[in-house]
């Protein structure tokens, strides 16, 4: 086998709390970086994949483990990699010729050479003509192109793509992406390996040689397998589609250990974590009742993949939507299926003042967080809590960003179904007055 | 080119000459015609030292607070309550200290009142390069750390052009700033300096109006031409720091730019001076970079000089304390009693200067802002009114308040007021301006008028606006006491109870203790109600009033 590039050995990310908790962010990871080889990394929104990038480029240290460039620890000087971001991090007071400069005259590369250099790339990725225009005069796609050659400028051994499509229209995406394979496949560029951060399941399989699935809460490699697809690969073939469907079915059983697609991946999957607080999806309330009515209206069950393909969502988008109307009991999903209950239908067909209630009897049987909430605003004399409280309790479990997002959802959901209200200026929790309810939820019918 | 270079060279030979001379106390002022562009020269060349001392140290400040954590825990809190004291109490303390410097010359009392002007201006500066430092992208960041870039290479592409746009801002206010404090600072008693504001005081005195009037005109054309010739084209050029995404349609434009940008002097000197530096300063800092990453590790001398800094500061502060207790044990009660009453006078004053302010400048304000035909003749002509120090004034105004009769106890009001209105007025206008055209429809659609209108739309609207005026009226009313209590005018000393008089007597009569006790007192009121109401109403109306878009 050929020598990796960067290896990294159990490379582990965590936050070690003043009192002594560790929130771990990254499982151990081992993971090599081949020379050859398009690399997908795969994962759930917020699960780590970003931070683990940083990692591979040591832009970012490991709590523990280590990262090898060529046998030796890797720091921001000695690696040979370059990064594409998902915001294309360029300096908005330089022109493109300047931005992509910028990268040698850091290296200290004379005047000339430095021109010569840049101009030579700038025409590699089309941009010739653009050269003393701002980036804000550019559109996202150009944007993109500037961030490509202010990359490949420097030669990078390992090409780093955070994300790279993700803010660009469906359109301008696609057809970066296929000017990226073709100058890989014709190696017009010096790169030996690219790795590519996504969540975009379909862009994984269209470009990659192999694929690394991440898990989430904390990070950790669920599958990783080859894909041995002859290129240009055609999206409806029947092999394309099994790939695409095989990998919503990992992301979407976060516990399930996995069998191989077919014979030609292998899977090696990792043990599930271990129990955890309950960690609420960040779907709205809108978006949970817009996906149960589409579904009662396609016959109560339809494939995830089709899903986001008619609705012309990212699997990002629409997972929490469909996690959380599992956790809340209006949904199952079985082998990439989402299929609607009979909760789900009666939530579906209901006036806003039932839906209130429906949700509210579904939020307080499934959600721990709201459970909590609920008994603590009743067995408090004047039934108010300082938002702090909560804050404390999911401090525990999640690291800072995490526990913003879970509480803002919390909130979302819990006001939604009045188990509370929230006062801004106090930034306290109160108590909600008693549901307003037109017919008492039991003469509600039940449909099935 | 070659003349121009003569009246250069005889300029300084000129400020040379002068405050390098022997300390004159009793500076005569001459009111004829050629002698004001000299005064103008002379308060402008103050202007302009305080303000690049200002602004390398509040780069230098800020730098350091945003890369050293350990030294960012004390010095942000520390800008903020610098941020809040009333600069003029410190006025007559450094301008002693500052003679008793460089005894028997002129340069005392210059820099005197450069330091003077520095500290009124720098605050704000710094924190903005701080803030702004702390608000750059993280890929950013992270394309500079990837791709290598040196220490210069992130300051000269990342740091500076990302807080270009705050640092000029902030500049220009420091500035407008600047001048009330260049006018007070040349009025000051003792040590009058030779400049437009003891010109103006010098025609005061003598009644002489025509004097007057030229004055006041010499002073509007230099803000002016200042807004023209440096202001306008700063922020013209400083349009392509903007971190945008988009062009924005009205960019603002200056003709003074333009015409530099296509000058081929200035092209020249782009070519054969700034590239040849700039490509030398990045090869030198890239073989340094080179050099650092291989012998890797903190510095250890640096280090050590860090805790040196640190410990010789701790124990400048100690003394600071130990003498500071010490004077203040030595106070007679009586001086006590003196002094909480001047706290309350002149705390009602400022007050009502403030509600006084408001009560005009909000109907005014809101008339102008729904107005878009009144606010394209009315602004700039605000504008210049508000350029115009007030403490340019105070001698002009003094002059006529005496004429009608009335003391220094109405007088000071209206001199605060005179400070301090157009602060509301601007941000009141903005905040006219800011209500959202749809929200204006729906209150009419609704057929709200009246009290009504102003209660639901109006007063929310420009809720955060006002507030912001009025933080800042306030710090410009607190500081202007000190000037506005205490007058020497004609010979005659005019003054009214109050802290401020009590700072200013106390510097006329040598009473150092007093004059400290009562600095403190002060700079402690300030800061006390900054933070009790002021930044209380500010977190409100960030929260509940702000309009989101």
């Amino acid at each position: 086998m050929t020598e990796p590039i960067i290896r990294a050995q159990a490379v582990e990310k965590f936050y070690v709390q003043p009192d002594g908790n560790r929130i771990e962010v990254i499982a151990p990871v081992d993971l090599d970086v081949e020379p050859g080889k398009i690399i997908t990394l795969l994962g759930p929104s917020g699960c780590g994949k970003s931070t683990l990038l940083r990692i591979l480029t040591g832009l970012s240290k490991p709590s523990s483990g280590e990262v090898l460039w060529h046998g030796r620890p890797i720091t921001s000087q000695n690696a040979g990699v370059a990064i594409v971001f998902q915001s294309f991090a360029l300096f908005p007071w330089l022109t493109v010729l300047d931005n992509v400069e910028a990268p040698l005259e850091a290296r200290g590369v004379p005047a000339l050479e430095r021109h010569k250099r840049a101009l030579r790339i700038l025409d590699t990725v089309g941009l010739d003509g653009f050269e003393s225009a701002y980036p804000k005069e550019l559109s996202g796609g150009m944007k993109q192109r500037v961030g490509f050659a202010r990359a490949l400028v420097v030669e990078p051994e390992v090409l780093f793509m955070d994300e790279p499509f993700s803010a660009l229209d469906v359109l301008t995406a696609e057809s970066l992406r296929n000017e990226l394979l073709e100058l890989w496949l014709n190696k017009k560029m010096p790169t030996k390996a690219i790795f590519i951060v996504t969540h975009n399941i379909e862009e994984a399989v269209l470009l990659a040689d192999r694929v690394i699935v991440l898990g989430r809460n904390p990070a950790r490699v669920r599958a990783d397998f080859p894909i041995e697809l002859e290129r240009p690969r055609d999206r409806k073939s029947l092999r394309f589609v099994e790939l695409v469907d095989y990998i919503y079915k990992i992301m979407t059983q976060p516990d399930l250990a996995l069998a191989a697609p077919s014979a030609t991946a292998s899977v090696t999957a990792q043990k599930p974590a271990r129990q955890k607080y309950q960690m609420i999806p960040h779907a709205r309330v809108g978006g949970i009742a817009g996906l149960l009515e589409l579904l009662r209206d396609r016959g109560g069950k339809e494939d995830l993949y089709r899903l986001a393909a008619d609705l012309i969502l990212d699997a990002e988008d629409l997972l929490p939507i469909v996690e959380a109307s599992v956790l809340l009991g209006f949904a199952t999903l079985k082998e990439g299926d989402v299929e609607i209950t009979a909760e789900g239908i009666r939530f579906a067909e209901a006036d806003i003042l039932t839906r209130k209630i429906l949700f509210r009897q579904a939020a307080l049987k499934h959600i721990v967080i709201l459970q909590q909430i609920d008994s603590v605003l009743h067995a408090k004399t004047d039934h108010s809590i300082p938002e702090e409280f909560f804050y404390d309790i999911l401090d525990e479990h999640f690291s800072q960003d995490e526990v913003e997002r879970q509480f803002e959802t919390a909130m979302n959901w819990g006001r939604y179904a009045e188990i509370f209200d929230f006062d801004r200026a106090s930034h306290r929790l109160i108590l909600a007055e008693p549901v307003s309810e037109p017919h008492p939820p039991t003469t509600v019918p039940v449909q099935s | 080119m070659f003349s121009s270079g003569l009246v250069l060279f005889y300029c300084v030979v000129e400020v040379g000459r002068n405050w390098l001379g022997p300390f004159t106390p009793h500076v005569e002022i001459s009111r004829s015609l050629g002698a004001l562009p000299v005064y103008a020269g002379y308060s402008l060349l103050r202007i302009a030292l305080a303000y690049l001392l200002s602004l390398i140290f509040a780069v230098t400040y800020g730098y350091i607070a945003a890369y050293r954590p350990r030294a960012e825990r004390f010095m942000i809190p520390l800008l903020d309550v610098l941020q809040s004291i009333p600069v003029l109490s410190f006025l007559p303390g450094v301008m002693l200290a500052m003679a008793a410097l460089f005894p028997g010359r002129q340069l005392g009392v210059e820099m005197g009142a450069v330091l003077l002007i520095f500290t009124g201006q720098v605050w704000n500066m710094a924190f903005s390069f701080y803030a702004s430092l702390k608000s750059i992208p993280r890929e950013m960041r992270e394309a500079a750390t990837i791709y290598r870039f040196n220490w210069f290479q992130r300051f000269i592409q990342i740091e500076l052009p990302f807080a270009t746009i705050g640092l000029v801002w902030n500049s220009m206010m420091s500035v407008a700033g600047a001048w009330f404090f260049l006018m007070a600072c040349e009025q000051f008693s003792d040590f009058r300096l030779p400049g437009l504001g003891s010109y103006l005081q010098a025609a005061a005195d003598d009644g002489d109006t025509r004097s007057i009037l030229l004055g006041i005109l010499t002073m509007v054309a230099v803000i002016v031409l200042i807004d023209q010739f440096v202001w306008r084209p700063v922020i013209a050029w400083a349009e392509k720091f903007k971190m945008e995404q988009v062009e924005s349609s009205d960019a603002p434009t200056s003709w003074a730019l333009d015409f530099l940008q296509r000058s081929r002097g200035v092209a020249l000197f782009r070519e054969r001076a700034i590239h040849p530096l700039h490509e030398r300063m990045v090869h030198y800092f890239a073989r340094r970079n080179e050099v650092r990453a291989e012998s890797a590790g903190e510095n250890k001398a640096a280090l050590w000089l860090w805790r040196i800094v640190g410990a010789a500061a701790l124990g400048a502060i100690g003394y600071a304390v130990v003498r500071v207790v010490m004077i203040l044990t030595g106070l007679h009660s009586s001086e006590f009693r003196q002094l909480g009453l001047g706290l309350a006078a002149t705390f009602l004053r400022v007050n009502l200067t403030l509600v006084l302010g408001a009560l005009w400048t909000i109907p005014v304000g809101v008339a102008i802002g729904f107005n878009p035909r009144l606010a394209r003749i009315a602004q700039p002509l605000a504008q210049i009114a508000a350029s115009v120090p007030a403490t340019a004034l105070f001698p002009v105004v003094l002059l006529v308040l005496i004429r009608l009769g009335g003391g220094l106890g109405v007088g000071s009001i209206v001199l605060l007021l005179l400070g301090t209105q157009w602060y509301i007025l601007f941000n009141v206008i903005a905040g006219a301006i800011a209500i959202p055209t749809d929200l204006k429809e729906a209150v009419s659609v609704f057929g709200i008028r009246g009290w009504e209108r102003w209660r639901k739309l109006i007063l929310p609207g420009i809720f955060p606006f006002l507030v912001t005026g009025m933080v800042t009226a306030s710090g410009g009313a607190w500081n202007a006491s000190i000037v506005a209590e205490y007058f020497h005018f004609k010979g005659q000393t005019y003054s009214t109870v109050g802290i401020g008089s009590m700072i200013s007597a106390a510097t006329d009569a040598k009473n150092f203790d007093l004059l400290l006790a009562s600095t403190i007192a002060l700079a402690a009121v300030v800061v006390t109600t900054n933070r009790l109401v002021w930044r209380r109403l500010y977190r409100l109306a960030e929260t509940r009033f702000k309009l989101e878009s």
